[in-house]
């Protein structure tokens, strides 16, 4: 049976998120309603998870699972603006991440006599402490930003794999000024090859979680805004793109410095969970690391790479116990998934919990229909033309997705 | 879409997974009164796996001999072995699940980096550590809690420097790796150590990591007559110094720390007996030691085994001596087990303790440094024998 779709007075299909209720008219849910259950959500996992945090329900160890999960989360919605929404392959993210790690860890530890604070204190959530860790990371964050605008201007001259080899050799230069930079300066800034130590464990679960999802909400405004229509045309088409009148230089620098940002505020979160920051820990397998939880969750998917980043952070832990074989069955599920899932978990789909809900208050459930309208909806969101538009929408929810992590 | 993962079955997996995580992570806290769990961390797979599972054989075999032994006040040590792959975000995880696991000490970490990152987690929960082999100055800079079997880079320098002193030598010239942490360390705390006690240092030759020539430095420190050559590096490269030394027509003794360990009767022999004939090296441990609790240790390995312990195997065997006779003490007081008295008194009975290790006996003075006797080794036709026993001033 060929399916039903709205039209209008021309006779083209209306494109809608589902399909209308029996009387044709479809109830919609209003734009604050929206964001307000989304925000209820996030505040719930975010505020509930630190509850049980708090009262011990939710152990130690699966705390720092959960901070780790953060910072991958973040490292790999960062990657995916430039590698799902711009379309290019930059190979050197890692980069980004020691350089926010870095001045974060290094300005927090200087600053904090300064705020009168000692390394217990930072965990402990008084005012200046959370004043001096917002400021430490916004730090880290624009000294990874500045980077990714001196790197990102000549290196997107380029693409393919040419803009892959470019980032790839600054995020070694990166990692070997790292090294180098103390006997060149003469006092001790990194700590050279043997890293960087005393860094107060000021990460936790709960500015950790808000972090991540700021960063995702941040992400969804802006590839819902003309901006990140511009980035998602150039992606598509970047000659018809220029052609239409998008300045494609201005905005690959500007996906390309966003990302660094996220990436050098990641950094910083981990600096303060692990507490030692060692220059040999972000190199090139580091970033190809971040793309691989990129692929597997679709390029293109924020609600993939939030998936993708947790199952594969999760993963080599919940294998622990078989030990030598968990790097093995981590393989593995990496090649299965691109042998049956070449383009990724979720492909280009994103998670949408208002379309959910919209469906519902429409009773209009998959066994309602003898076809899936879900396929329907991922094709239509496929298509080029509308799916900056379709995109924008669906994407209102992946904030609240993360969370579910 | 037929041969394609729907998004459903995909759902179903990852709830799979995410299931037995979640399993995994409930499973009760340890808590048979008749053990004591004791964490055990260190790179089993990964670059430095090789450092990480000697450590782990020594801990293992002397937890073995402990138990044996009846254990601490009857209880037995049950250790929870976890890989962190030689990674300081493994051995954070690692040491959150241990903690999980209700351990009250955990021995490691192996190497330098996740020790220290394991060293600033730890203070915060006053938990008793015990590295065998972490070399860095930071690793026991962070808390009293942190103990060291090994003794450090510098220590070696000055052991060395004393020791040139009691042979009375006048003059020293010294070549070293320029790259290397190690061999700075060793060179630089010798150097200001021989300078002290009068010694006159009269060249510092440095050569860039994976050099083979070493001509040319060799030539201008022999050309100043010394009386001995300090050469605080790995094996591969004093072998070829000290070659290549005789060659130039050089006779005098060489000095060098415990990377020299192997130069020789390993897996192939670096220089010849006749050029090594006479040179010193110092080292904890030597399998050729007439001590009797090291031709125990040696038995009891080699029989474990089937191959001869290394230096890493026997610091691990002492740390995890250091931990148990602490607990032993400690057991006695009757203190409510993992409570925060009973890990502050496992901390004081090690920080008090002295242990007759087969790397020497071990005592810690305030610090979590070790003083401990050194072996000074000589070689003698092609055999490595004691030469001298540096004590603790």
């Amino acid at each position: 049976m060929t399916k039903m779709y709205p039209r209008d007075n021309n006779h083209n299909p209306v494109i809608v998120t589902g399909f209308g209720g029996k009387d044709g008219h479809r109830r919609e849910l209003t734009m604050p309603a929206r964001y307000a259950i989304n925000a209820i959500l996030v505040a719930l996992f975010v505020f509930g998870g630190n509850f049980l945090v708090g009262e011990g329900l939710i152990s130690r160890y699966q705390t720092v699972v959960f901070e780790q999960i953060g910072v991958y989360v973040l490292m790999t919605v960062s990657l995916n603006i430039v590698t799902g929404y711009l379309g290019q392959l930059p190979l050197g993210h890692a980069g980004f991440m020691s350089i926010g790690g870095y001045a974060c860890a290094i300005f927090i530890i200087r600053m904090m006599p300064l705020f009168g604070l000692d390394a217990q204190s930072m965990a402990s959530g008084s005012t200046p402490a959370v004043i001096l860790f917002v400021v430490g990371l916004l730090f880290g964050g624009i000294c990874a930003a500045l980077m990714g605008v001196v790197i990102g201007i000549p290196a997107l001259r380029l693409r393919g794999d040419y803009l892959a080899i470019i980032t790839l050799g600054f995020a070694e230069i990166i990692r070997v000024v790292l090294v180098n930079i103390d006997s060149a300066l003469g006092f001790k800034l990194t700590g050279g090859a043997s890293g960087l130590t005393g860094i107060p464990a000021y990460t936790g679960y709960l500015n950790t979680a808000i972090v991540a999802s700021l960063a995702i909400f941040a992400i969804h405004t802006l590839m819902k805004s003309r901006h990140g229509r511009a980035i998602l045309a150039i992606r598509d088409n970047e000659i018809a793109a220029e052609a239409s009148g998008v300045n494609t230089t201005y905005y690959k620098t500007l996906a390309f410095v966003f990302s660094a940002f996220l990436a050098g505020i990641a950094g910083g979160l981990y600096a303060g969970c692990i507490g030692v920051m060692a220059p040999a820990k972000f190199g090139f397998m580091k970033s190809v690391e971040i793309l691989v939880m990129v692929v597997l969750g679709g390029m293109g998917s924020m609600f993939g790479s939030v998936v993708s980043a947790t199952v594969l952070t999760v993963l080599p832990e919940a294998l622990r116990a078989f030990a030598d074989y968990r790097m093995v069955a981590y393989a593995i599920v990496l090649i299965l998934v691109m042998i049956f899932r070449p383009e990724g978990l979720f492909g280009s789909y994103d998670f949408s919990l208002s379309r959910i809900i919209k469906r519902v208050m429409n009773r209009d459930f998959p066994w309602n229909n003898d076809d899936s309208d879900e396929q329907t909806d991922v094709q239509v969101n496929a298509k080029a033309g509308v799916q900056a538009n379709e995109q924008a929408d669906t994407q209102v929810e992946a904030t609240t997705d993360s969370k579910e992590a | 879409m037929a041969h394609k993962l729907t998004r459903r079955r995909f759902l179903e997996v990852a709830g799979t997974i995410a299931g037995s995580f979640a399993l995994a992570g409930c499973s009760p806290k340890n808590q048979d009164p008749n053990s004591i769990y004791v964490g055990v961390m260190g790179p089993y797979t990964g670059d430095v796996a090789q450092y990480g599972l000697a450590v782990r054989s020594g801990i293992l075999l002397y937890l073995k001999e402990f138990n044996k032994n009846s254990g601490a006040g009857g209880r037995q040590i049950v250790s929870i072995v976890e890989d962190e792959k030689g990674d300081s975000t493994e051995a954070i995880l690692v040491y959150n699940k241990l903690l999980d696991e209700n351990v009250c000490a955990i021995l490691g970490d192996v190497t330098s980096t996740p020790t220290i990152a394991l060293a600033q987690k730890s203070v915060l929960d006053n938990i008793p550590c015990v590295t065998a082999s972490a070399t860095a100055e930071d690793v026991v800079a962070h808390g009293n809690n942190m103990f060291r079997a090994t003794v450090t880079d510098p220590f070696q320098g000055v052991v060395l420097a004393e020791f040139a002193k009691k042979q009375g030598y006048q003059r020293v010239g010294t070549i070293f790796n320029s790259g290397g942490d190690y061999e700075i360390g060793v060179n630089n705390a010798f150097v200001q150590r021989a300078r002290e006690l009068g010694i006159e240092v009269v060249s510092q030759q440095g050569y860039p990591t994976g050099a083979v020539d070493f001509n040319a430095q060799l030539t201008s420190i022999i050309g100043l007559d010394p009386d001995a050559i300090l050469a605080p590096n790995y094996y591969q490269d004093n072998g070829k110094i000290v070659t290549q030394a005789r060659q130039l027509g050089c006779k005098k003794p060489f000095m060098g720390a415990d990377g020299w360990a192997g130069i020789i009767g390993g897996e192939q022999d670096y220089a010849s007996a006749a050029d090594l004939e006479g040179c010193f090296y110092c080292s904890a441990f030597v399998a050729s030691n007439p001590d009797e609790k090291v031709q125990h240790f040696v038995k009891a390995y080699t029989e474990e085994y089937g191959e001869a312990p290394t230096n890493f195997c026997s610091l691990g065997y002492d740390a995890a001596m250091i931990l148990c006779s602490a607990l032993k003490t400690v057991e006695k007081r009757g203190y409510t087990y993992n409570s925060n008295e009973y890990r502050q008194a496992i901390i004081d009975a090690i920080a008090s303790g002295v242990v007759e290790g087969v790397t020497g006996t071990l005592s810690y003075q305030g610090t979590g440094d070790p003083v401990k006797s050194t072996l000074i080794i000589t070689f003698k036709d092609g055999k490595e024998s004691i030469y001298d026993t540096i004590n603790p001033s």
